[in-house]
């Protein structure tokens, strides 16, 4: 058995330990900290206690705008649970199954837009779901059902449905990818088992792969979790940081930056911001927390 | 799926700033969200200031509109901002003012040139402290489409009666998009929709300090009206304007798909450069006929000095010569739409500019109705009235229902609303 030196796992971990601590566990404690202070008008900042935090959770007007983007932020994290993860699963157990032909070729073409900047994705579906210039009505019209067609990007009731289905869209590759490599994990000797024990595909499914690959679920989850409440560019490249119409795309992310970096002829309040941002963290660590404790310790791993 | 710590992008913003813009003594270097202008001040304005002063070099940075303020915030606050910085009107100048982070210009040379209505976007509430040098302002109306409205044998509407009949007239002949507007931006459907055609209603400036004194509420008549007058666009609006950005918007117009466009001035060099065009503006209808018009004829830009720059001098020498008849001609023939601020006389040679610029003989200028004291509280009237303003585009809210929530918002805050 190999002995590892204690200097040997310090001198492993030190560059990442650096970097990680520099640029994100500072940043995030200096963040936390500004959120307990109030900037005067002459720009001097005092300790205020949790004054900002009071404002943002009981003054009716910061309220409102909060819970506004806490609801859509859950929203749109239900509608990738609901969309993005069973057909990335869906995509993933299609294309492990023996035999398919140009399954590289699939893999390729369905995780490219995850690679592709969130600006041109905005900007490509804006155009092709918009009404003067797009082609979603023709295509809609050979099926017959232009008159289905709508303004989704512009109406209240499904603005931030199209935008989280964008996002499906962008993102389906990365729990595609995931679950595709738990897939081809799996080895082959215990689903020849099952097939000589007479189990029909299907039933391979449910009862051989799925449950082997439910930590890989449970993280992908957890992955989707943290990502929809930090998001924010996608909104905001097509709706910019209003999130109109009438705040109904407005989440977390859009909050907070109109909150720390202020908006058009609104002044920015980095305070206030820094309160936002805390109230995010512990929105995510909570979520967090919450897998760890109730899910992650009952999946047990198999193990060979 | 990315996974940035929300906390991680204000410190790579930031640090992105200190090393891209790093302030250095011996080149004057501006802030200005104008990047459309970026050329123009490279190519022109400043080969122009050299020839005057050799041996000052000047550097154009501009950042994007809508990243300007926070940006600029950003980087004033850490010390890393230029030389010059090219200020919003009223709040949130004043702000950086009140900070300590723009000079005071009172009695510096060039701001002479200037008359006082000019300097009010730049001065302290009680009008002591001028901060800015005012450069330009921006006019609103309509453009529209000189052919289709000889096609379609229409004249340019001087009331809002006329005006709704030219909308109907055009709808009727089926061939052309009315009214080149949408709402997926939310910006036009107040800076140039509801602060465009409002002052008619609200008589300029009369009815904005009225406001502002707590004499009149937005639930008035006068200020109701605008909504009700915007209420009767829906139908004239292209199909799914509520996903219709301002760009799609002039693309429509430029195209000669739509015959009226809601315009400010700083859209002619934009159509200008599509070419073929053949247009002209018509001023914001008023509300009777005979009734004297009022234009929103908006102090937009203005020029400051940062209070840590290290090349002072030369800023000063450079706002002298900002303050020039050479510099207000070429900036208003070179940056078409954009109006000269100061006292000198200037020939426009731009038709529509000229057209737009000369309604100030006839009218009565006025700011946008919000500009002044009252983006400054919260709910920030700004962003509410875009919000407002473009559901009641889109027909989701009633004007009733709009002024009652814009008047709640400004009186929770606002002194002398609140009684």
């Amino acid at each position: 058995m190999n002995r590892v030196s204690p200097w040997q796992v310090a001198a492993f971990l030190l560059p990442a330990l650096l970097i990680y601590t520099v640029f994100s566990a500072l940043p995030l404690i200096d963040t936390l900290r500004l959120g307990f202070y109030v900037t005067d008008d002459s720009g001097a900042r005092h300790f205020a206690g949790l004054a900002n935090f009071h404002t943002l959770l009981t003054d009716p007007q910061w309220s409102a705008g909060f819970w506004n983007a806490m609801a859509n932020n859950l929203k749109f994290f239900l509608i990738h649970m609901a969309a993005q993860n069973p057909i990335g699963l869906l995509l993933a157990a299609l294309l492990s199954l023996r035999g398919v032909k140009g399954a590289a070729a699939y893999r390729t073409v369905l995780f490219l837009p995850t690679l592709l900047s969130v600006v041109i994705i905005g900007f490509v579906w804006q155009l092709i779901l918009s009404p003067l210039w797009g082609v979603a009505e023709n295509l809609l019209g050979w099926f017959g059902l232009q008159d289905w067609f709508q303004p989704w990007l512009g109406e209240e009731g499904s603005a931030l449905t199209t935008l989280s289905l964008v996002s499906v869209w962008q993102f389906v590759g990365i729990p595609m990818m995931l679950i595709y490599a738990a897939l081809i994990a799996i080895p082959e000797e215990i689903v020849e088992a099952a097939v000589v024990d007479g189990a029909s595909p299907w039933r391979v499914f449910w009862s051989i792969r799925l449950p082997l690959i439910l930590p890989t679920l449970g993280l992908v989850t957890i992955l989707t979790f943290v990502a929809n409440f930090n998001a924010f560019d996608l909104v905001y490249a097509v709706k910019g940081a209003v999130a109109g119409p009438n705040y109904s795309t407005d989440i977390l992310g859009t909050f907070f930056y109109r909150t720390f970096f202020g908006y058009q002829s609104q002044v920015g309040s980095p305070t206030m911001g820094a309160a936002v941002a805390t109230l995010m963290f512990l929105v995510i660590l909570a979520g967090v927390g919450l897998y760890f404790y109730v899910v992650q310790r009952r999946l047990q791993r198999y193990t060979f | 799926m990315k996974a940035l710590p929300c906390v991680a992008r204000p410190v790579l913003l930031a640090s992105a700033l200190v090393l891209g813009c790093a302030a250095q003594a011996g080149t004057l270097t501006i802030e200005s969200w104008r990047v459309d202008d970026k050329s123009l001040w490279e190519d022109e304005i400043i080969p122009a200031f050299q020839r005057k002063h050799p041996g000052i070099t000047v550097k154009f940075a501009p950042t994007a509109p809508t990243e300007y303020d926070s940006s600029l915030t950003a980087r004033v606050t850490a010390g890393t901002a230029g030389d010059l910085i090219a200020c919003r009107a009223f709040d949130v100048s004043l702000n950086l003012y009140k900070k300590g982070q723009l000079e005071k210009l009172d009695g510096k040379p060039g701001m002479e040139h200037f008359p006082d209505s000019a300097k009010v976007a730049w001065q302290t509430d009680d009008g002591r402290d001028t901060y800015c040098m005012p450069m330009a302002s921006v006019i609103h109306g309509f453009f529209y489409n000189k052919k289709i409205f000889n096609e379609l044998k229409l004249k340019p509407p001087a009331t809002e009666q006329e005006f709704l009949k030219t909308l109907e007239a055009i709808k009727a002949a089926g061939k052309y998009t009315p009214l080149a507007l949408g709402t997926a931006d939310q910006w036009e459907a107040h800076q140039i929709v509801y602060t465009g055609i409002g002052p008619n209603h609200w008589k300029g400036e009369e009815g904005r300090k009225a406001l502002l004194e707590g004499k009149k509420k937005l639930t008035d008549p006068e200020f109701v009206g605008v909504w009700d007058s915007m209420a009767k666009w829906t139908p004239y609006l292209g199909k799914g304007a509520s996903s219709q950005t301002y760009a799609d918007s002039q693309n429509l117009f430029a195209l000669g798909r739509a015959a009226i466009f809601p315009a400010g001035s700083w859209d002619i060099a934009y159509f200008r450069q599509q070419g073929g065009l053949d247009f002209a503006a018509f001023p914001p209808p008023v509300t009777a006929p005979g009734a004297r018009c009022h234009i929103s004829d908006h102090t937009d830009i203005g020029m400051g000095v940062n209070s840590k720059s290290k090349n002072k001098e030369d800023a000063y020498k450079f706002l002298a010569w900002l303050g020039s008849q050479e510099f207000a001609d070429l900036y208003t023939n070179r940056v078409t739409g954009f109006f000269s601020l100061s006292n000198h006389l200037i020939a426009v040679k731009d038709p529509v500019a000229k057209q737009m610029m000369d309604w100030r003989k006839s009218c009565s200028s006025t700011i946008r109705l919000n500009a002044q004291v009252m983006n400054r509280g919260e709910p920030n009237m700004e962003t509410e009235f875009w919000n407002v303003d473009s559901q009641v585009l889109n027909g989701k809210m009633s004007p009733k229902q709009a002024a009652e929530r814009m008047q709640a918002g400004f009186a929770r805050w606002y002194g002398p609303q609140k009684k």
